[in-house]
């Protein structure tokens, strides 16, 4: 396949940044997103042009560190992945294809395609955790049972691989869907429950404080979430943000 | 007389960590707080000690080069973890899992390490539940387990095939809350690029910020590495594209001793590369094997057929297909160790029985397991006489549910739908059992310098199980290092914070400094990615599944030669201010490429075969590895001379087995 490549570059975080045309050929169909980037920077190497920088790292579709926005759609056309995961078999021969960072005021970029996204990890230290003690002495872990129903549901929250897709989707460029998917974790589970009110406090405060927009339930998010990490995370958010605001 | 003094407690082998325990000097908290502990790695390794030595009281600094701690290379880490609790009373113990990994790992691990491991393993499950991580449960809300290769009880717990992102989010979470209390000072997007060692004790180490170029340097009372494995040194491995030798192979550089580094663990079921362009390599988690079942097909003529895509795999009838784990190992059958498993597959492929265009896979099918699955199913909801589609679709939603995201991933990279066909699957590079060598402590060579997780060597001698790297990594941070790291603090309570304007920061920095100019200012002509791949290839055919005398010595020869052109002719565009990628892998593969050396060397060396590491010239004539123990029952540690991989020194520390008898392992 050949295709037009329309890729942002910017040079750093000061810098105002702008598309630049690559023709590339010789594209494979079962070729990977990123290994056609990385053909592409082979190329701009042997021309001692400096490659296109962009976050990567397990290229499984597990870690979170890939984050292209493909032609407007966070992590591209394909459904329930990552960029990572994305192959040039949904692509077409002669195809134009636009590649863009994330875009959000709470993820400034660093240099291309690559962003800061350390507000997660910040909203993460402001409660997403149950505070015990690593010590190991504990309840025996099958002390008490879990409704099988209520540990699936948390894990599919706990699925969430903190990637950003949600928060470079919304209109509002809020991460509602990342912090509703750790509160619910905890919250569907005896362990996390004694802290749940505190935790979504903390949490939505400290996302408040990085930047991150209002919630207005498009539902944009769960649409290219890759997890689908689903709305009702949201409802639960908010059920218990509310009644732990009431009581406070 | 050995330079290695493993330093094993005395005692009979179940009381020895709790005697070492109760003997060794402790830190009072006041004192704590003056100690200053680095942890390189975030990992399942480094994330849980970094988090119980803040709680502890140390004062940490974590450094990783990804730009979170939670997208450290554990994440990706699929199966399970394993853990004697015997809650499906199937036989299970503490002796029973210290005994299949001493087995497993072909009797070159020590004893007193494994039984340890096998100890602690149940409080990392009882820790993990109470820090919320949801593991996959029954209805009856307990706990589920599964089994993995090699063992002949169900004692991995998981979390669909996500158990390493939900340990690892667990470490995490924990970690995140020491950030918070500010015991721990987190560093992302930053490198360690050197060790630096005063008065021969490990106190510091020289970093480089990703972002901006910038080398910092950071001193501390102890250095704890705990910055994964290898496997990347092949170029095409399941490892993480950042996965990296080089806090390690620094150490090693400054004096730390490098263990068994050729026992590398091929993995079986991986999907089969596709390209040139391939950048890595896909596992399929060996959780597959409890219900998959693999095979070939008997006649040859078929083979070749469904590698000119003539016919597909479910044209061929049930009595033309050769399931060889089943024929050659009925005892274990499908869950046969992974040494055993890959070398299987290989001796097929080779004799002409693959099934792809490259003749470089096997099948690994489900059809049976949806069909047995779904009878139970219907059986279940009180379905009388279910058609064979009604029981089909019954069965793929308990497959679905018991590895949903490891077919989704299959099937986005194959264009296949495994639920429909068998899946393609050959081995590849997965995990790296040699690494800095350790004592008991988990102390390397260097005092004061520590290894934690899959970057040391010290509890799966020369083949690792499944499910048990994501154990070990847990317990040496969870349970291991807390204690025995303060035994050498102890003796740091009055010497007050380490300066970093010694002439040892100073040489560091001036070292690595040196090294990146050379490669910015090299205008070469060739990328990184060249020598990369090269030196991949010489490693997976002459380094891989299979060695000999003639290939390691080629090997060796080539691996020099390749080194040398590397430092000639690397091409680095851009600067060494602000972010360059090149830079960093350009680094990165250079130690590869002595690394490199070195494995073939330890290949060379070990005339035997055990687990991972098969040679030609020592096998049974059923084709199995042969050991050699009265000559090979050590660990090979190799020390850092004359600036030269070439010319590193072996030392061995002899291996005796009190506890269990050696035996050639047999899976049949
Ligand atoms: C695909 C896959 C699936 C697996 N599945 C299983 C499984 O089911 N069960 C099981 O038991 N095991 C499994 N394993 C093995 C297991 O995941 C790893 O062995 C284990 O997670 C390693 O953990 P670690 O903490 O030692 O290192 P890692 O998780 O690799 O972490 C290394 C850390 O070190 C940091 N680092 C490295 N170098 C530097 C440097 N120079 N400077 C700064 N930081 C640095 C990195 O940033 C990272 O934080 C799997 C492995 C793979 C590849
Ligand atoms: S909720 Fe989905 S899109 Fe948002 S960070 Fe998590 S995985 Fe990514
Ligand atoms: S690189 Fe890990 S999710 Fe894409």
């Amino acid at each position: 396949m050949k295709l037009h490549l329309k890729i942002w570059r910017q040079n750093g975080p000061q810098d105002k940044g702008k598309m630049v045309d690559y023709d590339i050929n010789d594209v494979s169909p079962d070729m990977s997103f990123l290994e056609m980037l990385d053909v592409l920077n082979e190329s701009l190497v042997a021309k001692n042009e400096e490659p296109i920088a962009f976050d990567h790292d397990c290229r499984e579709g597990i870690c979170g560190t890939c984050s292209l926005f493909i032609n407007g759609e966070a992590h591209g056309p394909d459904r329930a992945v990552t960029t990572c995961q994305l192959h040039m078999r949904k692509f077409k021969d002669g195809d134009t294809i636009y590649i863009e960072p994330w875009r959000a005021k709470a993820f400034p970029v660093i240099k291309d395609l690559m962003v800061d996204r350390s507000a997660f990890d910040r909203i993460i230290q402001a409660g997403g955790y149950v505070s015990v003690n690593t010590s190991g002495n504990t309840l025996d872990a099958n002390a008490i049972p879990i409704p099988k129903h209520d540990a699936d549901r948390s894990f599919d929250a706990a699925a969430c691989i903190g990637c950003g897709a949600c928060v470079a989707t919304c209109k509002n460029a809020s991460a509602m869907l990342f912090v509703s998917a750790k509160v619910s974790q905890f919250s569907l589970l005896p362990q996390g429950k004694v802290e749940a009110k505190q935790r979504a406090l903390n949490m939505v405060k400290q996302m408040d404080e990085e930047g991150f927009g209002n919630c207005t339930n498009t539902g944009a998010c769960e649409v290219e979430c890759p997890k689908e990490i689903s709305l009702e995370n949201i409802a639960r958010l908010n059920r218990e943000y509310l009644s732990a605001a009431l009581v406070e | 007389m050995s330079k290695l003094d493993a330093k094993i407690p005395e005692g009979p082998l179940a009381d020895k960590w709790t005697n070492h325990k109760n003997k060794i000097n402790l830190v009072n908290p006041a004192n704590k707080r003056h100690i200053d502990v680095i942890v390189i790695g975030t990992g399942l390794a480094g994330a849980s000690a970094a988090a119980t030595l803040a709680e502890l009281g140390y004062n940490v600094k974590a450094f990783a080069f990804q730009d979170s701690p939670r997208r450290a290379h554990s994440i990706a880490a699929q199966g399970g973890i394993n853990a004697a609790k015997n809650y499906q009373s199937d036989g299970d113990s503490v002796y029973r899992l210290f005994y299949d990994t001493i087995k497993g790992g072909d009797y070159r691990s020590r004893e007193a390490n494994v039984y340890r491991l096998a100890e602690v393993s149940t409080s990392i499950i009882d820790q993990c539940v109470a820090q919320g991580v949801p593991f996959a449960r029954e209805y009856g809300g307990l706990l589920d387990n599964r089994s993995f290769g090699g063992v002949l009880v169900s004692r991995t717990f998981y979390a669909k095939g996500q158990t390493g992102q939900q340990l690892l989010l667990g470490a995490y979470s924990a970690l995140s809350r020491q950030i918070s209390k500010g015991k721990v000072e987190m560093y992302n997007r930053h490198e360690m690029m050197d060790i630096v060692i005063v008065d021969g004790k490990a106190r510091g180490v020289i970093v480089r910020d990703l972002i901006t170029g910038e080398l910092e340097r950071h001193s501390a009372h102890a250095v704890v590495l705990a910055s994964g494995g290898y496997g990347n040194v092949f170029f095409l491995s399941t490892n993480a594209m950042g996965s990296n030798v080089t806090a390690a192979w620094k150490a090693y550089r400054r004096g730390a001793f490098m263990a068994n580094p050729s026992f590398t663990q091929i993995h079986p079921t991986c999907i089969p590369v596709s390209g040139d362009h391939q950048s890595k390599l896909t596992l399929m988690s060996e959780s597959l094997r409890n219900d998959g079942r693999i095979w070939v097909p008997k006649k040859k003529e078929d083979a070749e057929k469904l590698q000119q895509k003539r016919i597909k795999p479910t044209e061929i009838p049930e009595e033309d297909r050769d399931y060889y784990l089943e024929r050659r190992y009925p005892a274990f059958g499908n869950l046969v160790p992974r040494d055993v498993a890959s070398r299987a597959a290989k001796e097929r492929c080779d004799a002409g029985y693959g099934v792809n265009p490259t003749s470089q896979a096997v099948y690994l099918d489900f059809a049976d397991a949806i069909m047995r699955y779904g009878r139970t199913e219907a059986h279940v909801k009180g379905i009388h006489n279910p058609s064979d589609d009604q029981v089909r679709e019954l069965g793929k939603k308990v497959i679905e549910a018991k590895y949903g995201n490891l077919f989704q991933m299959y099937e986005k990279i194959q264009d296949e739908n495994p639920y429909e066909t068998p899946m393609m699957i050959y081995p590849a590079v997965h995990y790296t059992m040699g690494g800095l060598w350790v004592d008991y402590n988990l102390m390397t060579t260097v005092p004061g310098l520590y290894a934690l997780g899959e970057c040391n060597f010290s509890d799966h001698g020369a083949n690792r199980l499944g499910a048990s790297a994501l154990m070990q990594g847990l317990a040496d941070g969870y349970f291991v290092i807390p204690y025995t790291i303060g035994d050498y603090l102890a003796n740091d309570i009055r010497t007050g914070p380490i300066s970093t304007e010694s002439q040892e920061f100073e040489e560091a920095e001036k070292f690595v400094s040196d090294q990146i100019k050379h490669f910015v200012n090299n205008n070469g002509e060739k990328s990184v990615d060249y020598y990369h791949k090269k030196l991949g290839k010489i490693m997976w055919d002459k380094v891989g599944m299979s060695r000999s005398e003639e290939g390691l010595k080629a090997a060796i020869n080539e691996i020099r030669a390749l080194r040398e052109e590397f430092w000639k002719n690397v091409r680095v565009p851009g600067s060494d201010t602000g972010l360059n990628t090149e830079l960093e892998k350009a680094i990165r593969v250079s130690d590869f490429l002595e690394l490199g050396e070195l494995m073939a060397m330890d290949a060379l060396d070990r005339t035997e075969s055990c687990g991972g590491h098969f040679r030609e010239e020592s096998q049974t004539p059923e084709g199995e590895a042969l050991r050699k123990d009265e000559t090979f029952s050590f660990v090979s540690a190799y020390e850092h001379k004359e600036n030269d991989p070439g010319k590193s020194e072996l030392h061995k520390e002899p291996l005796t087995f009190e506890n269990v008898e050696v035996k050639q392992r047999s899976y049949k």
